[in-house]
């Protein structure tokens, strides 16, 4: 319903005439017979597979960057929860990384990797790296201790007690991790792409831009929150919700 | 002797150059298949002790002997029933059962075996499949008692294991226990802050002082099994330990309220006495 109304003023401001239409392209109904909308471009980028291509060069890079983020923000995580010097150092250090949006990091990138694909992957991994880091320590460091014990006396230790305990325990702390950094890797894979020349989502949304083709970036706008609205609804907060009921931390 | 401590220690680095002695001397035995109580005010040091027994903590000086052996760091023949159980809320209760049982190494078929045998003797076989969270209070402290029991340790050490539930759970599970001990001839080391528990449960109750904590007195309980708190063995002695507490509470406030309990104390005696000065 809202999303109806929002679809609704739009038409009417981009049927006033106001801008001109390729400043403000109408939705659905074109302005003049046959002319451009937004939602005959998205279809037609799907079906012509311009928009699906990049779609899946997008999707592909964010994975990778941010498997490599989840790996190191739950080794860092695990060796700041483990060791007072790491935490003393590294922990120190991390919440000022964090702090850093991480496209800033993109000029380093650029002169260390190159323009491109690689570049890219570093902005995602980096702008996901710390928080992960952070939530994963916080989960680690907050297993209870009674949990721990009860396992040493039934005969865990090491690997064994890292395993079935110490890491499911963490896991509440480390699903909300999870979900912060893959919205923190959205935005950075954004920005890298917009910058970086290598294809994909954002490489689209600047060919628009140069191109003054508004319903080609209200398209992919689109196709971008669509994305990440079922990735954080069916993946995250499933996740979120299936242990929350399996613990009964609420219900 | 199952369980042994000489003179045994412990203190705890309390800021930069600060020690905080919190068990001085302790020295007490424990026979097979006794059931013990360790009583005492909260903050004693009774968890320290059983901390030091189950190897999760090491003395500061003197020895733990556990079947003659120096403890030397946890093992699965002493298994520890904390206050709150301490059950894995992401198992399932019969998981939580054979969890110590598949570190064994033993086949996953005996393990199975051996957690149904063990959740038949709390009566919580049918639910087997539920989480922690999906069980009562009482419930859960006998599914960590099952989890305890299956290990078949020397040694059953229990923390306040039933401090946090209702009167009515609470004899039930005495009824429980008892039995159990009875059945498998377990030597059992129980703390607890309530007198009438250690009592009702124990052969010997070990009275505890504190600051530092140490054994202050020991008490033998010769009522007839199973136990009916208002026996009147048991409620004589409940009297005795009572007044023995009595001193040691005093102590605790005087150290709590600080300078402040003392101008109470002082208060009080002064409005007496000029309370008889008017009066005559
Ligand atoms: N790991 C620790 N570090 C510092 N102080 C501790 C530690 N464990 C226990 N204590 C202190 O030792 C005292 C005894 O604690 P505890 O053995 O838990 O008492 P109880 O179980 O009798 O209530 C308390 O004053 C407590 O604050
Ligand atoms: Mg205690």
């Amino acid at each position: 319903m809202f999303v109806a109304v929002i679809i609704a003023i739009w038409e009417v401001i981009s049927k006033l005439g106001i801008f001109p239409t390729f400043m403000f392209p109408p939705l659905i109904i074109p302005s003049v017979p046959g002319g451009v909308t937004v939602f005959k471009t998205l279809i037609g980028g799907i079906f012509s597979g311009q928009i699906l291509a990049a779609t899946g060069v997008t999707l592909s890079r964010l994975l990778i960057g941010f498997f490599i983020a989840v790996v190191l923000g739950l080794t860092f995580g695990f060796l700041i929860a483990r060791y007072k010097w790491v935490d003393d150092t590294l922990g120190f250090f991390v919440t000022a990384l964090q702090s850093i949006p991480s496209i800033v990091w993109f000029p380093l990138a650029i002169v260390w990797f190159g323009l491109g694909n690689t570049a890219i992957l570093f902005i995602v991994a980096i702008g996901a790296t710390w928080t992960m880091t952070v939530n994963s320590s916080a989960g680690f460091k907050n297993v209870p201790d009674i949990y721990i014990n009860a396992a040493r006396t039934l005969g865990s230790s090491g690997s064994h007690l890292l395993k079935t305990v110490i890491l499911p325990a963490s896991v509440p702390h480390i699903i909300s991790g999870l979900r912060v950094a893959w919205a923190f890797a959205w935005r950075a894979i954004m920005a890298g792409e917009l910058l970086g020349a290598a294809g994909g989502l954002g490489y689209l949304l600047d060919l628009g831009r140069s191109t003054q083709a508004m319903d080609l970036v209200l398209s992919i706008m689109i196709v971008i929150g669509v994305i990440g609205t079922i990735i954080d609804n069916q993946v995250f907060l499933r996740m979120e919700r299936s242990v929350a009921r399996k613990w009964g931390l609420r219900t | 002797m199952k369980v042994s401590l000489k003179k045994v220690n412990k203190s705890f680095q309390k800021g930069k150059d600060d020690t905080l002695k919190v068990l001085n001397d302790i020295d007490f035995n424990i026979e097979e298949g006794e059931f013990v109580s360790l009583a005492g005010p909260s903050g004693c040091g009774k968890s320290t002790i059983l901390k030091l027994i189950a190897g999760l903590d090491s003395p500061t000086s003197g020895e733990v002997l556990v079947n003659g052996n120096k403890v030397k760091g946890p093992g699965t023949d002493r298994v520890v029933v904390f206050q709150e159980g301490g059950l894995f809320p992401w198992m399932t209760v019969f998981e939580n059962v054979t969890y110590g049982l598949l570190r064994k190494k033993m086949s996953k078929k005996e393990a199975e075996e051996k957690a149904m045998d063990g959740l038949r003797m709390v009566h919580l076989i049918n639910f087997r499949e539920s989480y922690p969270h999906e069980l009562s209070g009482g419930m859960k402290q006998r599914v960590a008692i099952a989890r305890a029991l299956v290990m078949d340790p020397d040694v059953l050490l229990m923390d306040e294991p039933f401090a946090a539930l209702d009167e009515q759970t609470r004899l039930v599970l005495h009824r429980e226990l008892q039995k159990i001990w009875q059945e498998t001839g377990k030597t059992i080391l129980f703390i607890t802050h309530n007198i009438r528990e250690a009592l009702t449960l124990s052969d010997r109750v070990l009275l505890m002082s504190t600051r530092p904590g140490a054994v202050k007195k020991e008490f033998t309980v010769q009522a007839a099994r199973p136990r009916d708190p208002s026996d009147s063995n048991i409620v004589d002695l409940e009297r005795r330990v009572m007044e023995e507490l009595e001193e040691e509470m005093e102590k605790v406030l005087k150290e709590e309220f600080g300078n402040d309990y003392h101008l109470e104390k002082s208060h009080v005696r002064s409005s007496d006495h000029s309370d008889m000065g008017s009066h005559i």
